[in-house]
């Protein structure tokens, strides 16, 4: 009995959030747990579920000053190394979406204030997909994608 | 020390590059045993925080799309030779680990 009542409520909330999120931007949870891994953002299928579990809205503005550098063929998806970086001022937080992976965010970088936007990693990709990173400033969220081909896939092997 | 990171902190100026690799299997929770075929659990790096002079400049949330044995680089201003950077990282399974190194 109340196990059901746990689901519903999930599925209530997670059918809901969708629709309140346009209009949101008021409250946002991430700030209050600031520490805490963003389970719900990491366990999304999707890009927008993501977005909204990190930065609680899907809309993100293009920018052309985020660089991804990330190799335009992957021969092996398990590892393939990217690179972030902007000139972009007060950069808080840097994040890397693989679009076509399972749960397509692969990190979040919160950065201090001495911390330079620029960060390298290496990221296993399923198959070919763009590389998204968005970048936080202030209580803006900036993106930008790069396509990277896979020939090899990470996942399952 | 520590077993499970490398780590090299290199500082240009004022500005400290932190290079580091950490073992890890970043076991996705995706795959299957080829011989019992069941599902491998997932095991993965969650949370990695770097630290200089006791004042933290990175904290990153992984997922298990980070590639096995990860590896990380990033940038920080306000650096000089000799100065501490601690690297620690935690997994899903609660094992972590952390280094400390001086800045070169």
């Amino acid at each position: 009995m109340n196990t059901k009542r746990r689901t519903f409520l999930k599925g209530t909330l997670a059918g809901s959030a969708v629709a309140v999120a346009v209009g949101a931007g008021l409250l946002n949870p991430r700030q209050a747990l600031a520490a805490t891994w963003p389970k719900s953002a990491f366990d999304s299928k999707d890009v927008a579920g993501a977005l909204q579990g990190l930065f609680n809205t899907d809309l993100t503005i293009p920018s052309a000053d985020i660089d991804i550098r990330a190799p335009d063929i992957a021969e092996n998806g398990a590892v393939v190394p990217v690179t972030i970086s902007t000139k972009m001022k007060g950069v808080s937080s840097v994040s890397l979406i693989v679009e076509k992976n399972p749960n397509p965010l692969a990190a979040v970088f919160n950065l201090a204030s001495n911390t330079l936007p620029d960060v390298s990693t290496r990221v296993k990709m399923g198959k070919t997909s763009n590389v998204i990173a968005i970048v936080k400033v202030g209580d803006k969220t900036y993106s930008a994608r790069k396509e990277v081909k896979v020939t090899i896939g990470g996942c399952g092997g | 020390m520590s077993d499970t990171i490398k780590i090299r902190a290199t500082v240009n100026g004022d500005i400290c590059t932190v290079k580091s690799l950490i073992k890890h299997p970043m076991e996705t929770g995706q795959r299957k045993d080829k011989k019992t075929g069941k599902i491998i659990p997932a095991h993965f790096i969650q949370e990695v925080n770097c630290e200089h002079n006791g004042k933290n400049v990175l904290n990153a949330d992984w997922g298990v799309a980070i590639s096995k044995n990860p590896y990380l680089s990033f940038e920080f201003t306000g650096a000089k030779p000799g100065d501490k950077v601690t690297l620690s990282w935690s997994d899903n399974k609660g094992e972590k680990d952390s280094i400390t190194t001086q800045i070169s």
